[in-house]
């Protein structure tokens, strides 16, 4: 199972360097010196250390550490930078507070510094639902901000709103709030009432559909839907109701898409940053978000 | 005598382990309890049915080379496993399609992410370093391991863990803690295992035939002394029920922080540094046939080494609630720690002056100095990382994963795969590897493979690291998180590819070293004898 015997050292010693003359399994050890640099660059990095540790904070006692000649704190430090940003932009918070909502974007500078803290705040806090760009993940219940479609309104006041108490959340009661029924797992509507109305609402949008079944729809549409998105599908937003006559979906618009809003209903979510954002934050994203095309 | 307590020993694991089954809370503690059903119980009947039967006697003068050789097959295994499941999650860090719903609790990216780290670090790693431990123990003692089939019990023992550790995963038992996920049961059995680990190893220390212990094993030995302590302390937690995988931490807060990075860097430094040192001090003079370069770098720099590395652990939570102090500390031993890490570079290297021209020659030398290579350039770039500034840019970035892996990769893969080249002739009594050439395509695709995934990964880090900090004059941030993703996939498409081409080259290892195995020529026996030096 071994090898050949181990007492004979394999290496090929050329050269008349000192072995320290013991030898394992053939192999043997020079008796170099360590290299000079090295040591010498070892040395320096335990100085520079030490002078690292009397500068700095670095040894810790009983009760506390050591707090270094520079008097360093990493906490200080940002809590400097950051009343450095805050006293320079506070004439603008404030200002962007006082002003009344619909005359922010008259004031141009006032405006363009809006759009920019409510880009950053958007960009922290919006982002991961309605997308780096504003645009939603279509088909999947994040709406898109930068079209004219507003569930719950586009003007200053109503993105303020949605802002600061969100929708349909459990932390604050002034959230907005609307709930349609799951008109099929709760048994208010049969299989063939369903299928009516979803080839009612797809000639609404102008999609194809089955003429016969689209006529049986409209008056189940109409005792039904019509209450919250409007007669002729234009939506509502003060419960929050879609328009049905575009082809503008949040959910997708394509027949089993439909059929599966009706049969089970739809619950969109958002937060509410009332406890999160600055009033003035708030207001800057509102007019972020209001630039980005849709703003009524 | 001995027999009949092994049997009730394992019919009591058994039972108990059944009666577990039966109780299990949760879905990986019943898989857990089931695995462990099943081989105590296989374990039984293998046991009863050799009662009686003269236990085989062995020649204490011959080296105990079975479990080495089972161990090079469960490195090469666990390697080419461990590979596979990184390829895989790094395309889906590119694709997140291929997170796919079906699996969705299984698959997906957060329940592979341990498996792959684990399985490269613990499955492959952990097996190579205890298949060479053993080996160049016995070799460089002049003795057979000591207690007898208790090095099977590790091994096995150890290939248990990594089953219950990779099952756990899977079905979501996790610590949640880097490294160190395996939760209390897996735990439990790791440190008998460890303990056995360590027992084999000093007995065949203690019985050595030569006067001095040759400096491989003081890095071997100070890898498994330290990592017991490691895993012991880091996981002290108290489970919720003996029926349940879930335990609850006894650390908490700064401290549970603290304690995890002591563990995740040392696993680093004692795990991946200090026992693959081990590995280099042995194989690298072995196959240059050349003196290791110098005595008294070895000392010095083992020492210095292991006082300094334990201290480093802080730099993996600059600017967070750990206090000013403690980041002091983590950052100015790291900086201390960058030559005491060369030592080991330099003796490498220079152990092969006077044969470079085999680097023309033998491409398994060339995978060595390339691992060394790669444990110098990694042994800069984290002291200069821990720098404060420097982390504040890399910290939390693509960066950090490039920097393990052109470490991981470059030296604890190629210094493995160098040592199962050396091994696997002389293991099997084989005159010589079946293909140099597949050797070379091995070491050229690993090695550009390394290179696409560190150099992307400095890419997207830096890019990455840059985008987040960048504020407008005002202060207010540029970038969303969505906008650095957005940016990194060439990138990712890359570092997909980097990786797709050291898995390549590994499945190339396994086949070249199975047909080394099966078809080349059989070595002439050579007299089987431990004999010490004079």
């Amino acid at each position: 199972m071994a090898d050949a015997p181990k007492n004979k050292p394999t290496g090929k010693k050329e050269d008349d360097i000192p072995t320290t003359g013991h030898s394992w399994d053939g192999i043997e050890e020079y008796d170099n010196p360590m290299p000079r640099w090295w040591v010498w660059i070892f040395l320096i990095t335990v100085v520079w250390s030490v002078g690292y540790w009397i500068a700095y904070p670095a040894w810790p006692g009983i009760q506390s550490a050591t707090s270094g000649l520079l008097g360093y704190s990493s906490r200080a430090n940002v809590a400097t930078e950051i009343a450095e940003f805050e006293t320079r932009n506070d004439v603008w918070f404030a200002q962007l507070t006082e002003t009344d909502l619909d005359e922010i974007r008259e004031d141009p500078e006032l405006h363009r510094f809006a759009v920019n803290a409510g880009a950053s705040v958007f960009a922290a806090q919006c982002s991961q639902c309605h997308g780096a760009g504003g645009a939603g993940v279509q088909a999947a219940g994040y709406p898109n901000l930068l079209n004219d479609a507003w569930l719950w309104g586009g003007t200053m006041d109503d993105i303020v709103t949605t802002v600061t108490w969100g929708i349909r959340n459990e932390d604050y009661p002034e959230a907005r709030w609307s709930e349609m029924p799951a008109f099929g797992v709760d048994g208010l509507l049969d299989e063939d009432e369903i299928d009516e109305i979803v080839h009612y609402v797809l000639r609404m949008s102008g999609q194809d559909h089955d003429e016969a079944l689209a006529d049986a729809g409209a008056e189940g549409y109409e005792w039904n839907c019509a209450s919250c998105h409007g007669d002729a599908g234009e939506g509502d937003y003060f419960v929050g109701a879609p328009a049905l006559n575009n082809q503008i979906w949040f959910y997708g618009g394509s027949e089993d898409d439909i059929r599966h809003s009706i049969y089970y209903s739809r619950f969109g979510v958002m937060p509410g940053f009332e406890t999160r954002l600055r009033e003035a934050e708030i207001r800057a994203v509102a007019a972020y978000v209001h630039q980005l095309g849709g703003g009524q | 005598m001995w027999d009949y307590i092994k049997l009730i020993v394992l019919g009591v694991i058994a039972i108990v382990a059944a009666i577990a089954a039966n109780y299990a809370r949760d879905l990986a503690y019943l898989v857990h309890a089931i695995i462990i059903f099943l081989t105590a119980s296989g374990l039984f009947l293998w046991q009863i049915r050799r009662i009686g039967e003269p236990a085989p006697v062995h020649n204490p003068n011959e080296y105990m080379d079975g479990v080495v050789r089972a161990g090079v097959i469960a490195t090469a295994f666990w390697g080419v496993i461990g590979f596979l499941a990184g390829v895989f999650i790094a395309a889906q860090l590119t694709w997140p399609q291929l997170n796919f719903e079906w699996a969705q609790g299984y698959l997906n990216f957060g329940r592979l992410r341990p498996l792959h780290t684990s399985a490269v670090i613990f499955a492959f790693g952990g097996n190579a370093l205890i298949a060479t431990a053993f080996y160049v123990v016995q070799r460089t003692s002049a003795a057979r391991l000591w207690g007898g089939n208790l090095a099977w019990f590790v091994f096995w023992g150890y290939q248990l863990f990594i089953v219950m550790a990779a099952t756990g995963y899977v079905l979501g038992s996790t610590q949640g803690n880097e490294y160190a996920e395996p939760e209390w049961l897996p735990d439990l059995w790791l440190t008998i295992v460890w303990v056995a680990f360590l027992l084999v190893f000093m007995g065949t220390i203690i019985n050595r035939r030569e006067p001095h212990i040759y400096v491989a094993n003081w890095f071997y030995m100070a890898f498994i002394v330290t990592v017991a302590m490691l895993h012991i302390v880091n996981n002290v937690s108290i489970p919720v029920s003996v029926w349940g995988s879930k335990s609850v931490p006894v650390w908490s807060g700064v401290q549970s922080a603290m304690i995890q990075w002591w563990y995740g860097h040392n696993a680093v430094g004692f795990f991946l540094t200090a026992g693959f040192l081990g590995m280099m001090y042995y194989f690298i003079p072995k196959q240059a046939e050349r003196p290791v370069y110098s005595y008294k770098l070895s000392i010095v720099h083992f020492w210095a080494l292991i006082f300094l590395y334990i201290w480093a652990g802080p730099h993996h939570l600059h600017y967070t609630a750990l206090p000013d102090w403690a980041q002091t500390l983590g950052m100015t031993f790291s900086i201390m720690l960058w030559m005491p890490s060369w030592g080991g570079m330099i003796n490498g290297l220079m152990t092969l002056s006077g044969a470079w021209d085999k680097l023309r020659t033998d491409p398994v030398i060339r995978m060595m100095v390339v691992a060394v290579g790669f444990y110098g350039m990694a042994t800069f770039e984290g002291p200069m990382m821990s720098i404060k500034t420097v982390n504040a840019l890399s910290h939390y970035t693509d960066w950090t994963v490039g920097h393990v892996h052109s470490a991981a990769l470059g030296w604890n893969g190629m210094i493995t795969f160098g040592a199962l080249y050396y091994l696997v002739p002389k293991l099997w009594q084989r005159e010589g590897l079946y293909s140099l050439r597949l050797v070379s395509w091995h070491f050229w695709l690993a090695t550009l493979g390394i290179v696409l995934y560190a150099a992307s990964m400095w890419v997207t880090g830096i890019m990455e690291g840059l985008m987040w900090r960048e504020v407008d004059a005002q202060g207010f941030l540029v970038n969303s998180f969505a906008d650095t993703v957005a940016a990194k996939f060439p990138m990712y498409v890359v570092r997909t590819l980097g990786g797709l081409m050291f898995l390549t080259g590994a499945i190339i290892m396994c086949y070249n070293l199975w047909k080394t195995v099966t078809s080349t020529a059989e070595r002439k026996p050579a007299p089987a004898a431990a004999v010490a030096a004079e």
